[in-house]
């Protein structure tokens, strides 16, 4: 049986170009393998990084979400019981209410001050790099640190704030016992830390756009607001979609300054208490785990919900500019 | 085969770094735990929360000098609300819990109730002594139904009233201690007097700091608060607790409040140097606190005296426990003997103002007095007030039901609820709670 196909030629076997295939020597087979493997396993590091940290917190913090989990208990499966009760809580749909007001409170202004910054900044001027260097330095301060400072700024009795309001004879504020003052503090924390943060982005974005487009737009007699309005702009689009959707998702996830500002019932009608706050309140002030869990998936659903409407926003708006040029 | 190597070489070293990361993070919780033990010593690790006075009175180098072959380390966390969910989680996977761990009060039913499995009966132990030495309240709470003790109770908090001598000088009211006490029959006469300091108060000067705070002075002096006997939770039918949020929050609609929450408003600790508000309710521990953040603009201006009409109240204290987790319980159990013997807690009550949980350390404390409050005879108030205090009921939803109550107080005083509107919503967040 093995002595024809020794001598015989493996023509039965296949065609011609087949058969070295079959003496390929063990060098030229790993060496096939290995640039089948190689991408993955340059790649493995961050998923399994991924894995560890990313995807098994979030399929965990699913399965809680279904128990009842006290603290330093044992969970036990409800069901959809932490549902059922987060939506007929009325203060999760204050903290829902208080993180909308608090994110457009804080983005709207932070990105037209960014937008009005990085065109600033675009300009020839002296001494141009280190204010954009130094814009980066909120960014670069710790939450803990600048809120801290801040919360004395806003002191009732010897803050900054009231002392500048006296300035202009306005009576002193009681800022983080207030409903909209206390929100307006908080959102000028957040603007202050992340406006530079943008603006840089959207400078980046500036220099992309080709300075031809500026000079025709010249020749055509437009001037410095009209070409930021037609040329700037458009050539932005990208861009400013980009900022929106990672401030829209920082938004949904303001925290750290509420908290530092004035703690876990974020205020004594928690007027600023955010979902962030509500979650961590759960799980680290009573100790249910599993209502935080849920918070927490309800969160990162409207997190992903916001997102696709953001982009399907701009979707739209690109189909319908494109059918008005037709 | 060289190309080949280098792939396999990225994929070892891959799946390296990730393992890397994975240890790093396990031996880092490990390692508080049990370190390792130098030079045949027996090491005990002590984790704690906010100021317990050990390191400060010098007892942990003391007691290492009393037993050379012992190593004690030591840390603290400021806050309790950061150190009690760490340490849960801690206890739940049964590993990288200190030998010894504080308990605060407030979590002690809890522990009895939910954890026995998790921490060492010490009455079986070195510090099993101990027990007999405390008011009978206090081991209590810390005993479970089978009469295992958890925990060895450090300080704890009986009340004063303690006051700015010269803002009550500048509105007319009497300044010394005894005088004053005379004037203050009940919690109403407390209410009343603050009326009148109002009437000739200085500027930017309250009569109290807090509602809050004024609503937990009232609720201290009394048996059973958010449960009953039988360990039910009654806290919405018990009308101590409706009168005292009644009396609090028409003090506070009174305007006789600094409304300052406390320990979350920057203003209420700059307030006691600052002079924002002329009395305090004064647990023994608050005074470490008052000199702490009022400093040098505040030496010689407070002072203290007994709650109106000479009640007793407790508000806070501590205990300390062994996890059973610990591989040196019995070294353990006798570091905690020491540290709650009487000497101990007298020199702590004289360092740091936590007053002393054990009844044989009364006697030793009985005649301290303190120069920053003008040389009261605080030792002698605050054991007049730990005898009269009563055997508080503890249940373990205590704090949950406590911080509603207090944000709903702080809405009465800075946003102007209503008293009975404040009250409806702490009952709604709470049925919605704790059902």
């Amino acid at each position: 049986m093995s002595a024809p196909s020794a001598t015989a030629p493996p023509a039965p076997a296949g065609p011609g170009p087949k058969s070295p295939a079959q003496r390929v020597p063990l060098r030229s087979k790993l060496f096939r393998f290995e640039s089948a493997a190689a991408p993955y396993a340059y790649i493995a590091p961050f998923f399994l990084l991924f894995f560890a940290f990313g995807l098994f917190p979030l399929v965990y913090t699913m399965w809680i979400s279904f128990h009842s989990y006290e603290l330093g208990g044992e969970p036990e499966f409800t069901g959809w019981e932490n549902y059922t009760w987060l939506f007929t809580s009325d203060d999760f749909y204050n903290a829902l209410w208080n993180t909308f007001t608090l994110g457009v409170l804080s983005t709207v202004p932070q990105l037209l001050l960014a937008l009005g910054l990085a065109h600033l900044l675009n300009y020839r001027m002296r001494a141009r790099n280190f204010f954009r260097v130094s814009m980066m330095m909120p960014y670069a301060t710790s939450v803990a640190a600048s809120t801290l400072v801040f919360a004395q700024i806003f002191g009732r009795d010897a803050g900054l704030a009231n002392w500048m309001l006296s300035l202009v004879g306005v009576d002193a504020l009681d800022w983080r016992n207030g409903d909209l003052s206390a929100q307006i503090a908080i959102s000028i924390i957040v603007i202050w830390r992340w406006t530079g943060y943008n603006a840089l982005i959207y400078l980046a974005g500036m220099q992309s756009i080709p300075q031809d487009l500026y000079e025709a737009a010249a020749l055509d007699g437009a001037n410095r607001w009209q070409q930021f309005v037609h040329v700037t702009l458009p050539g932005l689009r990208p861009t400013i979609l980009f900022t929106v959707v990672v401030s829209t998702i920082g938004a949904t996830q303001l925290f750290g300054e509420p908290l530092l500002f004035g703690g876990v019932d974020g205020g004594a009608l928690n007027q600023y208490q955010t979902l962030g706050l509500y979650m961590y309140q759960q799980g680290w002030a009573y100790g249910s785990l599993g209502r935080a869990a849920t918070i927490a998936w309800v969160t990162f659903l409207l997190i992903i919900v916001l997102v696709l409407v953001n982009t399907a926003l701009a979707r739209w708006r690109d189909r319908d500019r494109e059918g008005a040029r037709r | 085969m060289t190309s080949t190597r280098k792939t396999t070489t990225a994929a070892v070293a891959a799946a390296l770094s990730g393992a890397l990361l994975l240890t790093s993070c396990s031996t880092t919780d490990t390692g508080s735990a049990d370190a390792a033990a130098v030079d045949g010593k027996t090491p005990l690790t002590v984790s704690l929360f906010g100021t317990f006075g050990y390191e400060e009175a010098g007892l942990f180098e003391e007691y290492e000098q009393l037993n050379p072959d012992v190593t004690i380390q030591y840390e603290s966390t400021q806050g309790e609300n950061n150190y009690w969910p760490a340490l849960q989680t801690k206890l739940a996977s049964g590993n990288g819990a200190a030998d010894i761990q504080g308990i605060e009060v407030g979590r002690i039913a809890d522990v009895v109730a939910n954890q026995p499995d998790k921490w060492t009966d010490l009455s079986t132990t070195a510090a099993g002594d101990q027990v007999g030495n405390y008011p009978e309240w206090k081991s209590a709470a810390a005993t479970t139904e089978d009469g295992k003790v958890l925990g060895m109770g450090t300080d704890i908090g009986p009340m004063g009233l303690c006051y700015r001598s010269d803002l009550l000088e500048q509105a007319g009211l009497p300044t010394d201690p005894a005088e004053l006490s005379a004037r203050l029959g009940s919690w109403d006469d407390y209410v009343a007097l603050g009326q009148e300091f109002k009437a000739n108060a200085p500027a930017g000067a309250a009569w109290m700091d807090s509602a809050g705070g004024f609503y937990n002075a009232i609720i201290s002096t009394e048996e059973e608060i958010y449960y009953d006997e039988s360990g039910e939770l009654v806290w919405d039918s018990n009308p101590a607790v409706k009168d005292a949020f009644d009396t609090a929050a028409a003090a506070a609609a009174d305007g006789l409040t600094a409304k300052l929450e406390q320990f979350e408003d920057p203003a209420w600790d700059t307030g006691f140097g600052a002079g924002s508000f002329a009395t305090i309710a004064c647990p023994a521990w608050m005074v470490g606190y008052i000199k702490g953040k009022a400093g040098d603009a505040g030496a010689g201006k407070w002072n203290i005296t007994s709650l109106p009409g000479g009640a007793g109240g407790n508000w806070g204290g501590a205990y300390l426990g062994i996890p059973a987790s610990s591989q040196n319980k019995e070294e353990a159990a006798e570091l905690v003997k020491w540290l709650t013997d009487p000497e101990q807690q007298a020199k702590v009550f004289e360092t740091g103002g936590n007053f002393p949980s054990n009844t044989q350390a009364f006697d030793l404390v009985a005649g301290a007095t303190d120069d920053y409050f003008q040389g009261a005879p605080i030792g002698e108030v605050f054991s007049d007030a730990a005898e009269a205090a009563p055997t508080q009921v503890l249940g373990e939803e205590d704090a949950v039901v406590k911080s509603a109550l207090v944000q709903a107080l702080l809405s009465v005083e800075t946003n102007g609820v209503s008293p009975a509107d404040a009250w409806e919503s702490a009952s709604d967040d709470l049925a919605n709670q704790i059902g």
